[in-house]
């Protein structure tokens, strides 16, 4: 129990246990265990991941096996606010490729990393399901639509006066 | 009395309905109804009569699917489930975003009646991560429902209780997959399940569950409402009810629309959608999301009824078409997709594992100016190899090689000249968007 009490928060701990009580096995939380550290951390890092294994009654590799699968749990730091480009097929027919260009300029980042300042990481998303309004993208939990030139730059300005 | 009842409480202006505007609207009379006046039976052979069809995409009668749920003491001791799909990631499928974010009610009425029908006595909202605004507005809506004595303990004083929990995904297209989704619920990597045994008979948790897509449950209020009869006036063709219906890509005005089951594919993009935008012609379209066949111009006048479409040799699917036009390439298109389908691979199956980024390294070899006439009979190859039903443990794959089938049947002409002229020329096309 080291681990658990040394890495995770007293919050993190009763918050995760209210999921396993709503599950007939421990690690039936461990999506959702990962998903309130994340909440609290930005990210999963190693030694979350055992603290979070070891309260759940699992190893730490079937749930690194399970971290790595899905998506939106990340293993690795990221900004104050994740861009989740859709590159899917209604943006593709919409241009977002150009959008990615000028993101990437814009920022000065490519997929899979952090802008200097810390503010902004970078990741495609499949379809958003906003296709009606494509180009689109998440900035943190707001979805953006229609994505022009003018909303890019915008999101500089916005990333450089905070 | 609306013959669009699935967008009846939906405002233009995007504001959600709760609880007093869907009950001002006869929201829970459904729910009245089935828990006093009627049993189980009574509103399974109701769907059953309704001849409602799945709206996630493979249009299965859903009153079949619920039967095979085992009833009384033949279910054994412990839970039931109900879950509603409402993991949205069908590339071009956006049409259940409308309901959770501006309806929830809706979603939540049916899945009671659904829950109730099959005697579930837990129901989930599989909801994905990325629907932040229905997230939030599902959890005031269901927090209502239990102030209300919608859910909980002894619902109305009938006797049936009911739990239902917000579930937010970590991801991931293949949790759209049911058997996988169960898996991402009992906080598993999210690999589909060799069928059988069936979700019906062991589902979450080894226990009877059946998953449904969310317009599906929200026909379930409907239909228990107002009675099976008058759900089969509202199609046009072969099928009963409305469905929301969509389109997307280079038409002026792209959107999601209810109307008639069987309304014609012409009506819904020229009319609705407003036809191409100027400047742009239709090459084809993919009427129900990223794994249905090609169609083009020449099926404009046929219904979308499932069979309808099926028998053109694609499928109706979500329902949301995706329309190609003449100034993007039907390659980059299928490649986009290609990838996509690759990238969501859960891994488990070779053909799909391996076969789809081969498929993908092919067009790449078609983009580039690299691929040569055999290619075009290699991707044909490959392609009835990994879509091969039955090669797979799901539809994944098989669904990744519509796309690639179709555009070679009716787009063989652009891939014979990404092979003559070195590659791709719609790029040097001017003004592309």
């Amino acid at each position: 129990m080291g681990d658990v009490i040394t890495n995770l928060s007293p919050e993190e701990i009763a918050e995760i246990e209210h999921e396993i009580a709503l599950v007939p096995r421990r690690d039936g939380a461990a999506i959702d265990a990962m998903l309130v550290v994340q909440k609290h951390r930005g990210w999963v890092s190693d030694e979350s991941l055992k603290a979070i294994a070891n309260l759940l009654e699992m190893s730490a590799e079937e749930l690194e096996g399970i971290a790595t699968f899905y998506n939106l749990i990340f293993r690795k730091p990221v900004g104050e606010k994740v861009i989740l480009l859709c590159d899917s097929v209604s943006c593709w027919l919409r241009g977002y490729e150009d959008v990615k260009t000028r993101l990437s300029e814009t920022l000065g980042i490519e997929y899979g990393e952090t802008t200097a300042d810390g503010r902004f990481t970078l990741l495609p998303v499949p379809c958003l399901g906003a296709c009606d309004r494509a180009p689109v993208m998440m900035v943190g939990d707001e979805l953006h639509t229609h994505l022009g030139e003018s909303d890019l730059a915008m999101l500089n300005k916005e990333g450089a006066s905070q | 009395m609306t013959n669009r009842p699935l967008t009846q409480n939906i405002q233009a202006s995007g504001a959600p309905a709760f609880i007093q505007a869907y009950e001002a609207n006869g929201g829970y009379s459904g729910l009245r109804k089935a828990v006093s006046e009627m049993t189980p039976e009574g509103c399974l052979d109701e769907i059953k009569n309704s001849r409602l069809r799945g709206r996630g995409g493979a249009g299965f009668p859903t009153g079949m699917k619920w039967s095979f749920v085992p009833m009384g003491d033949k279910a054994g001791p412990g839970h039931k489930y109900l879950i509603a799909n409402a993991d949205e990631m069908e590339p071009g499928t956006f049409k259940d975003r409308l309901i959770l974010e501006q309806d929830p009610h809706q979603l939540l009425e049916g899945m009671m009646l659904a829950a109730f029908t099959i005697q579930a006595d837990i129901a989930y909202v599989f909801l994905r991560g990325e629907y932040v605004l229905a997230a939030e507005r599902l959890t005031q809506a269901i927090a209502e429902c239990y102030a209300a004595g919608y859910l909980g303990e002894n619902i109305l004083g009938s006797g049936y209780s009911l739990e239902l929990r917000l579930h937010r995904s970590a991801g991931r297209y293949i949790c759209g997959e049911e058997t996988a989704l169960i898996n991402a619920l009992e906080g598993k990597r999210a690999n589909p399940r060799p069928k059988p045994p069936f979700p019906q008979v062991s589902g979450l948790w080894g226990r009877p569950s059946i998953v449904n897509n969310v317009e599906t449950l929200c026909n379930i209020t409907h239909i228990i409402t107002r009675g099976a009869d008058w759900f089969q006036t509202l199609g046009r063709g072969e099928d009963s009810g409305t469905k929301l219906f969509g389109a997307s890509g280079n038409v002026k005005n792209p959107g999601v629309w209810e109307l008639p089951m069987g309304t014609p594919i012409r009506e819904i993009i020229e009319e609705h959608a407003g036809g191409m935008r100027d400047g742009y012609q239709l090459r084809g379209f993919l009427p129900g999301g990223g794994s249905t066949d090609f169609l083009t111009d020449q099926h404009l006048d046929l219904a979308m009824d499932y069979d309808v479409i099926g028998k053109a040799g694609s499928r109706m699917g979500t329902g949301t078409m995706i329309v190609l036009d003449d100034r993007n390439c039907p390659l980059g298109m299928v490649r986009n997709l290609s990838r996509f389908f690759a990238h969501e691979s859960c891994g488990f199956c070779t053909p799909c594992r391996d076969g789809i980024p081969w498929i993908v390294q092919l067009l790449d070899q078609f983009e580039q100016g690299h691929a040569t006439e055999e290619d075009i009979a290699l991707l044909e190859e490959k392609a009835a190899f990994i879509g091969g039903i039955g090669n797979t443990h799901c539809a994944l794959a098989p669904g990744a090689m519509e796309p690639v089938n179709s555009a070679l049947k009716y787009f063989r002409e652009d891939f014979e000249r990404h092979v003559t002229e070195g590659g791709c020329t719609y790029h040097s096309a001017a003004g592309r968007h």
